[in-house]
This record gives structure tokens, C-alpha cells and sequence, in this order.
């Protein structure tokens, strides 16, 4: 086989920033004192809190060797199914930074903050033409927190026609999140079964849908990296008894300058930016989960909203029917930056032809691997391939072991055991930024990993053994959390 | 296009494994009739160095750009960022990272977060705290939901009406579809929560106190306390100005139940109010109570020490429907800055750069006095103050900002009608006592 990217090498152990602290240490030249001390009435101060005590090279190399045990695209491939761990291009880290921006006070004024509020003006305006919307806001901080956004704009709605609805559709190949979201507005959540074909049937809606349901939750493409060829009908059918579609659009990035949601009947849709447009996901967030309405919703859009008289630009908070506000300020600017300028960089044809690549990457792992692991839907599918354990289940090896071996052979694993609907999934989505030659290798680890589980199955039991750590104990890191030094 | 790797023959060779006779092919699912006729209409795509020009025009758009003189907090505060702390946090095994679902090969950003917690923990005198939230105005909306499921008779919330005006927002918005009611404890003429309307008040789950609170003034945490006991109700407290907890008593001192925080002054840039930092802490009869994220410590399977994320058991992915949080994605970067940004300044720097921001918004206040304004209130505060401005400062602020890029207090009329001609300062450890004595020369 070809060469792996996964080797052994020195790794450096560090213990924790306290271990290291002495005495007398610190790290920040101080200020001089240029004007008087003023101390604090003593009943109000405090001990000083007992933070470590370092020099400037002792948090570099603290924080440098920490990096090193962690692995980030610029490290390897990163398939994790329905994340989008595509490249984050450097430039736009580069722009984000600028001190205009990055020194930018949220309350300066409109007058003062022109270009922030150009950019995002711009920046929705950019959003609604690639989703097909009327209407954009950036303020939800998260892709999660943009589809609470979402279902406080349905939740509005309702209300404002006179009659509040009680329930909520979500197809079982949605997003994890779904029903937590639904249900912080105090809907219940209604599961829907995906037809054989692994996509949702207008019969079943129709037959579900009624007067006491709000809307349906819908994921396209679907979790399971299908399109939802029936997406128009549905549409229809939810809409003839009231209720309104939401589109989750965490998976945008199989179908930008393709299908326009907002012209499927789709009502409400978020996406996210550390996804679909680049930013990165920073080892947890900072994400960003803007919302995009068609004009019946856009009233109910949060506050403030941008917009523009002749060449300048303002916050408006005065709109009766909004849902309120959902961030301290604006949400992420910082991340709004780097998609702007990732979309700036891209054009129309850069971003269809994403898409077009993500896709063939896709199919081509699906086609690929199709023989070494089972496919349950063996369908064309979108960005993304959902596998699963059927075959290694023989040799009991699960699709967790093969993950923590692809580890030991240098590649992050997919997305494992989600979407729910497939047991022992192993959901694949390689982006467009992987080359041929990096998904190759990738096939031949999997086929490589396969083998093994025939013919040396504790290779993958016991797998990893190059990382910092091996194979940790979740299960009693749970039952005695311990979740302080 | 630089980002996209296929050269023609990759694509005719893949395409011919997935068996698709070309890119449009691969589409054939999608139904013709809702397929993008004539393409995106978008500008055309710009170089790198193009790309450059525009971005640094749009950002000289802004006062920023010239490094003004940030007189103004009110949640997002203008503090000094060592060096080290952006060169760290930009290392891309950090950055570009995914949530660390799989911990063998994410133990820096777990090991990193566990230290962040450890030291939010020690820093407010709480338990347990999250790896944290988008904001503080986020995290105090989760608290308050928090009470409301704990004390389920209960409808209501008390929220001091000197909690930062946008948390206040953000609860409304995340209480009114559930049918929740928020209800606002007024201020006494010092500018501080009305303690004798909260012993008052009925039905609530729970009471909200900031402090310091917006018009900077440190609140007495204890007679809050006192009341929340009293009326078996959860304690919640919430603050914008992390520095704050570098000298004064921390809330955990004062047996706060649930606390909520903005960290964005731990080596954040305001980056127009966003990203910052949501800072989530409570007790530990709350572990299972408090929503998102949490980084434990685990054994491996040759019985060394190592970190997971736990308790994942209260999460949506897991519970679904049950999930009581919707929280996926945190702020984790922005946790790991802020854990640079305390190892950096440890605990001999934390006390003198509070010690200094109190001190400099002490000289500021005594310089405006000498200009004319008037110190409407008296509580002590950290590094934030109120002061009534002469009738025409508002002509020489605006004046000020044009001619020096000199941000001289946050007006308050918008915010609380009756407080016209009042102005929110703020002083932190950046602004020289030149600059202030500038300043009050300026506007006498």
C-alpha cells in the first residue's frame, strides 16, 4: 500500500499549567504605576485567585506542547461526517485580525462603525442570494443557536396568526439538536420514519401533518447525505395545513450555486459558517449560525437588523414583530469576517464548483469502499457516504474500533454511530479541499483497517497505540466526573 | 480556484469509479425543475491581494482603525493582549480543530480546557464550570431557565434592572415562548438593586443580581443571598468585567448558586462584540442541571491519566428529545485564549492589573469631577462609573471622537430614560494619565 501519513515520533509530555507554576513567577510586563493607588474598602476584596505562576516561555512551551496532541485539518484529513472540516484558508484569519475590525467597540455608534456594518449588510445580502432567501441575520452565536433562532421565529408566527400550534416534525435523518430546539419553545417533538430509499415519502407527512403542528424540521440534504427529492411536495403538504418548513442547512455545502432552499417552499433556514464557509471550528467554536427567512417571516427576524439609506448604514431595533434579541451585541463578527472573505474569494463559479467537487469526492469514497464496508443506502449520495459495521460485526469488530485504528494510521475518523438511523454508522464527508491522492490513502487505510479486522482483529481492539494516550474510559469518566485539578 | 486540489484528470478518473458521466451527473437526485438556472448572482471572485485592499478598506471604515482611546466597557472592555496570546491561540492543531469527540487525538484542546475550567472554578469560587457558552447574556439565559425547571411551582424570574440592558433581551427572548415571565427588581437612588422589592416579589424560581453591575458598582452580594435563602429560591449572579474577580470578594464567597460571565477581557479582542466568551459556573448539586459542555479527567487503557468530554448524558445528542439545552458547539477557543491569558498574567499579574484598572477609573473620576461633571452616585465600583456630564459635553464627545479618536463614556439616555446627560465610563490598565488629563482639559 502506499505510505501512511501516521508514524511514530517524540511526543513531549507536559503536566498541568499548575505542576509548573512557582512561586513569584509572571509573565506580563506590568504597567508602571502613573497615578495613585486607590485601595478597595478591605470587606470588599477578596484572596487573590490562585492562577499559575509562570515565565513567557514557560506558557509557550506549555501551550505549544499542548497543540501538539491535537489534530486539526492543517494536520491530516478530517472526514467527520455532516461537519464540513474543509480547509480554512490563512487569509482569512488575516483579515479577521485587522485593527479595524478586531479593535472594533460593539457600542462606538453607527457613525463610527461603518465598514462593520457594510460587511455585514453585505454579508447577508451575499447569504440570501446562495440559500435563495429574502432575509438574513447574523446574530446567532452557533449553528444550534441559529436553529433556536429559527424555531422562535416559527413559534412568533403562530402567535401572531391568533393560534399557537403544539408540535413539531423531525425526521429521523435530521440534526441531533432538532428536538432540543423545538423543545425551548415548548413544542413536542413528533419523529418521522425516512422511507426505504433513506429519504422522507409525502405520504407520511401527509399523514401526520395537521392543524395542531407548527412546522417540520427538515435536514437537506439529509443526515444520511441524501437529497430530498421530495422537498417540493412537502413543502406543499406542510404548508396547506399551516405550518411552516424549517431547513436545516448545516449541509449547504453539497449543494451551493445547485438548489436555492429558499425556492423549494422552504420557509426558514440556518447555516453554518464554520461549516460551509470556511471559518474554523476552533476545537469546539467560536461558530456562527446565520438565518435566512422568506419575506412572510422576515417581521420576526431578531433584533438589531442592518440596513441601508442611500450609503450608510444603521441598527434598527424598532420592528414590533421581532422575537427580541439572541447575543449581548451582534453576534460572531470575528467569523462573519472570515466567511465574507472566503465567499469574496470563491465567487458564483468557486462555490458551485465546491460543491461539485464535494460531491464527487463523496461518491467516489462511496464507490470505493462499497465492497469493504456495508452501505445500507446505495444511493447517489451528496458530500457525505454513510457506512456501517454489518461485515466487520463477524469478526466483533465495531465501527468504533475501526475508528481508533484509522487514528494509529494518521487520519481523523469519521463521524461515528450518527445519524441514529443507521446502526453502527460511519458517516464519511471528505470535503473538496481533499486531493485525490490524500483520499486514496484514506481508501487504502479503510480496505488496509478491513483486513485487519479479519485476520488481526486485537490490531484494532486495542487501537490506538500511537496517539498521546490510548483507548480512554469514558464510561468511568462519567460515573466519578472529575472536572477540576 | 487555490482551495480546490482536482486537476482534469482526477475528475474524469473519479468521476468514472463513482459512474457518472460528469460533475452535473453527480446531481441527477435533484429534480430539474429546482435546480439554479443561471448561476449565483455574486461579485466576481477577487485575489488574495485584492481581497487585502478591500477588507482593510471597509475595516479604515471603521474609528477603530485609528486605535482610538476606548473610555467606553459596558461588556466588551479595551484591555492589553500580550503577544503571546494570539501567537498561541493560532497554532492550527487549535484552530482548526472540531469539537474533541475523539479524545486520543485532542487531549491539547481537553487538557486546555480542563485548565480552563479549573481555573474559572478558582477565579469565581464555584464548583464546577462549563468549557463554556457564546456570551454572558447566553449563559444567564440558560440560568434562568436552569431555576425555572429546579423550582417547577414557580413561573417567574427576578432580574435586577441594572443586569446588563442586552442579558436582559436575551432572557425575554428565551423565557416568552415557554410562557415564563421575567420580572424586574428596580434600583435604589444609589444605584443598586432594591433589596426590599425583591423580599417582595412571589412566584419567582429564582433571583439575578450583576455585579459589578452596569452602572459599574460592586452590589452586596450577601443580602442577596440572604433573601434568596429565605424564599428557597436559586442564587444566580452574573458580571461583564472578569478583571473584576482578580480583587474583589468572589461570588462563590457569597454562596451563589449559578453564576454567568462575560470573559471576553481575558486576553479577547472586542472584535465588535463578538466572539467573546460565555462564562458558565455553578455548584455541584447543579453538575447535572448546567447545560453544554464539560471536560473531565479519564484513565487509558494503560492507565494513564488523560481527558474526555463527560456527562455527555445531559447533551441533545444523546437525549434528544429530552435534552432540556440545545448547545452544541461552545466557544472553546476563546476558553483556550482565556486560559493563556491567566496562565500569562498569573496571580501576581490578575491582582495588579485589577488593583490598576480600579485605581486609573478612580483618577478619571476625580479628573471629570474637576471638568464639571457630577458624580450622580456613590457605591464603590471596579473600573466603571456613572457621572452626570455639563450641558454641552455631548457636542465636545462627538468633537472628541472626530479630532483624537477619543471615546469618552457610553451615554446612558438610551438606555435608562430618565439618566439624560448621563455618561457610563470606563478605565482600564491601557489609558495613561496623560491621556486623562487631556481629556478633562477637553471638556472643562
Amino acid at each position: 500500500m502506499t505510505q501512511r501519513p501516521g508514524t511514530k515520533g517524540l511526543i513531549f509530555n507536559e503536566p498541568n499549567v499548575w505542576d509548573k507554576s512557582r512561586e513569584g513567577r509572571c509573565a506580563i510586563s506590568l504597567p508602571k504605576a502613573d497615578v495613585e493607588r486607590s485601595p478597595l474598602d478591605p470587606a470588599l476584596t477578596g484572596d487573590t485567585p490562585n492562577l499559575p505562576q509562570l515565565s513567557e516561555l514557560d506558557v509557550v512551551r506549555h501551550y505549544t506542547r499542548l497543540s501538539q496532541w491535537n489534530f486539526g485539518v492543517d494536520s491530516g484529513m478530517y472526514p467527520l461526517g455532516s461537519c464540513t472540516m474543509k480547509y480554512n484558508p490563512k487569509t482569512n484569519e488575516v483579515q479577521a485580525a485587522r485593527q479595524g475590525f478586531a479593535g472594533a467597540h460593539p457600542l462606538a455608534g453607527d457613525e463610527c462603525s461603518q465598514g462593520a456594518l457594510r460587511l455585514m449588510y453585505d454579508l447577508e445580502r451575499s447569504l440570501a442570494e446562495i440559500t435563495g432567501f429574502d432575509a438574513v441575520t447574523l446574530q446567532p452565536a452557533a449553528g444550534a443557536h441559529g436553529e433556536l433562532t429559527g424555531m422562535l421565529i416559527i413559534h412568533a408566527y403562530h402567535a401572531k396568526q391568533g393560534r399557537q400550534r403544539s408540535k413539531i416534525i423531525i425526521p429521523d435523518t435530521a440534526h441531533g439538536t432538532n428536538p432540543a430546539s423545538a423543545t425551548l419553545c415548548g413544542y413536542k417533538s413528533v419523529n418521522l420514519k425516512s422511507g426505504p430509499k433513506g429519504i422522507l415519502e409525502p405520504e407520511a407527512v401527509a399523514e401526520i401533518m395537521d392543524e395542531e403542528t407548527a412546522g417540520i424540521m427538515i435536514t437537506n440534504p439529509n443526515t444520511l447525505g441524501l437529497f430530498e427529492e421530495n422537498i417540493k411536495e412537502i413543502c406543499e403538504i406542510v404548508h396547506a395545513k399551516g405550518g411552516l418548513v424549517y431547513g436545516d442547512g448545516a449541509n449547504m455545502n453539497a449543494i451551493m450555486g445547485v438548489v436555492q432552499p429558499g425556492k423549494l417552499g422552504i420557509d426558514v433556514l440556518h447555516l453554518n459558517l464554520h461549516k460551509t464557509f470556511s471559518t474554523p471550528h476552533g476545537g469546539g467554536g467560536p461558530g456562527s449560525g446565520p438565518v435566512a427567512v422568506n419575506e412572510k417571516l422576515t417581521p420576526f427576524l431578531p433584533v438589531p437588523r442592518v440596513e441601508k439609506e442611500l450609503d450608510t448604514f444603521k441598527f434598527v431595533t424598532d420592528c414590533p414583530d421581532s422575537i427580541g434579541r439572541l447575543h449581548t451585541f451582534y453576534g460572531h463578527f470575528g467569523v462573519m469576517i472570515k466567511a465574507y472573505a472566503y465567499i469574496l474569494t470563491m465567487g458564483a463559479q468557486g462555490l458551485l464548483d465546491t460543491s461539485r467537487l464535494a460531491v464527487l469526492n463523496a461518491n467516489y469514497i462511496k464507490e470505493s469502499l462499497k465492497g469493504t464496508l456495508n452501505l445500507p443506502y446505495d444511493r447517489p449520495c451528496m458530500h457525505e457516504c454513510v457506512f456501517n459495521d454489518a461485515k466487520q460485526q463477524e469478526y466483533h469488530i465495531s465501527t468504533m474500533d475501526m475508528a481508533k485504528r484509522l487514528l494509529d494510521y494518521g487520519f481523523h475518523p469519521p463521524t461515528v454511530y450518527f445519524p441514529l438511523v443507521v446502526d453502527g454508522a460511519f458517516m464519511v464527508e471528505p470535503t473538496e479541499t481533499e486531493s485525490k491522492e490524500d483520499i486514496d490513502q484514506f481508501i487504502d487505510a479503510v480496505k488496509a483497517i478491513a483486513k485487519e479486522a479479519q485476520t488481526d482483529p486485537e490490531k484494532l481492539t486495542s487501537a490506538p497505540v500511537l496517539p498521546k494516550v490510548t483507548r480512554l474510559d469514558e464510561v468511568a469518566a462519567a460515573r466519578k466526573p472529575c472536572l477540576r485539578g | 480556484m487555490r482551495y480546490l486540489p482536482h486537476t482534469q484528470e482526477d475528475i474524469q478518473k473519479m468521476l468514472a469509479v463513482a459512474g457518472a458521466g460528469s460533475l452535473d451527473d453527480l446531481f441527477k437526485t435533484i429534480p430539474d425543475a429546482v435546480k439554479v438556472k443561471d448561476g449565483l448572482n455574486l461579485p466576481e471572485p477577487m485575489s488574495e491581494w485584492e481581497l487585502n485592499d478591500y477588507m482593510e478598506k471597509l475595516a479604515s471604515e471603521n474609528i477603530a482603525c485609528k486605535g482610538y482611546t476606548c473610555l467606553i466597557g459596558a461588556g466588551s472592555y479595551d484591555h492589553y493582549i500580550p503577544a503571546i496570546i494570539p501567537y498561541l491561540v493560532s497554532r492550527s492543531e487549535f484552530a482548526t480543530a472540531y469539537t474533541p469527540y475523539q479524545p486520543e487525538v485532542s487531549q491539547g484542546t481537553l487538557q486546555g480546557i480542563y485548565e480552563f475550567q479549573t481555573m474559572v472554578t478558582d477565579l469565581l469560587g464555584m464548583d464546577i464550570a462549563t468549557a463554556s457558552h457564546y456570551d454572558c447574556g447566553t449563559a444567564l439565559a440558560e440560568c434562568a431557565l436552569i431555576a425555572l425547571r429546579k423550582n417547577k411551582k414557580a413561573d417567574k424570574i427576578a432580574v435586577s434592572d441594572l443586569v446588563h440592558p442586552s442579558h436582559r433581551e436575551i432572557i425575554d427572548t428565551y423565557l416568552k415562548p415557554s410562557g415564563y415571565e421575567m420580572v424586574l427588581i428596580p434600583h435604589t437612588k444609589d444605584g443598586l438593586t432594591d433589596m426590599t422589592a425583591l423580599e417582595a416579589m412571589d412566584g419567582i424560581a429564582g433571583v439575578a443580581v450583576q455585579s459589578p453591575n452596569f452602572f459599574g458598582h460592586i452590589e452586596d452580594l450577601a443580602a442577596v443571598k440572604k433573601v434568596a435563602d429565605a424564599k428557597k429560591i436559586l442564587f444566580i449572579t452574573s458580571f461583564t468585567e472578569a478583571l473584576a474577580w482578580g480583587i474583589l470578594k468572589n461570588p462563590g464567597s457569597f454562596g451563589a448558586d449559578l453564576v454567568a460571565g462575560e470573559g471576553q477581557s481575558l486576553g479577547i479582542a472586542k472584535t465588535f462584540g463578538g466572539p467573546g466568551l460565555g462564562l458558565l459556573a455553578g455548584t455541584s448539586k447543579l453538575m447535572r442541571d448546567l447545560p453544554g459542555r464539560l471536560v473531565g479527567r479519564a484513565k487509558d487503557s494503560n492507565g494513564d491519566d488523560g481527558y474526555v468530554l463527560t456527562l455527555s448524558t445531559r447533551e441533545q445528542h444523546i437525549r434528544r428529545e429530552r435534552a432540556s439545552s440545545n448547545i452544541c458547539s461552545n466557544n472553546g477557543l476563546n476558553a483556550m485564549t482565556a486560559a493563556m491569558y491567566l496562565s500569562t498574567i498569573g496571580k501576581i499579574g490578575i491582582r495588579e492589573i485589577a488593583q490598576l484598572n480600579h485605581d486609573k477609573a478612580m483618577y478619571l473620576k476625580s479628573a471629570l469631577a474637576g471638568a464639571g461633571f457630577e458624580p450622580v452616585f456613590d457605591p464603590p465600583f471596579f473600573n466603571e462609573f456613572v457621572m452626570k456630564a455639563p450641558r454641552d459635553f455631548n457636542r465636545k464627545r462627538i468633537d472628541l471622537i472626530n479630532r483624537q479618536c477619543v471615546f469618552a463614556g457610553l451615554d446612558l439616555a438610551p438606555y435608562y430614560p430618565e439618566l439624560t446627560d448621563h455618561y457610563l465610563f470606563c478605565a482600564t490598565e491601557k489609558v495613561s494619565k496623560q491621556q486623562m488629563d487631556q481629556l478633562a482639559k477637553e471638556v472643562a
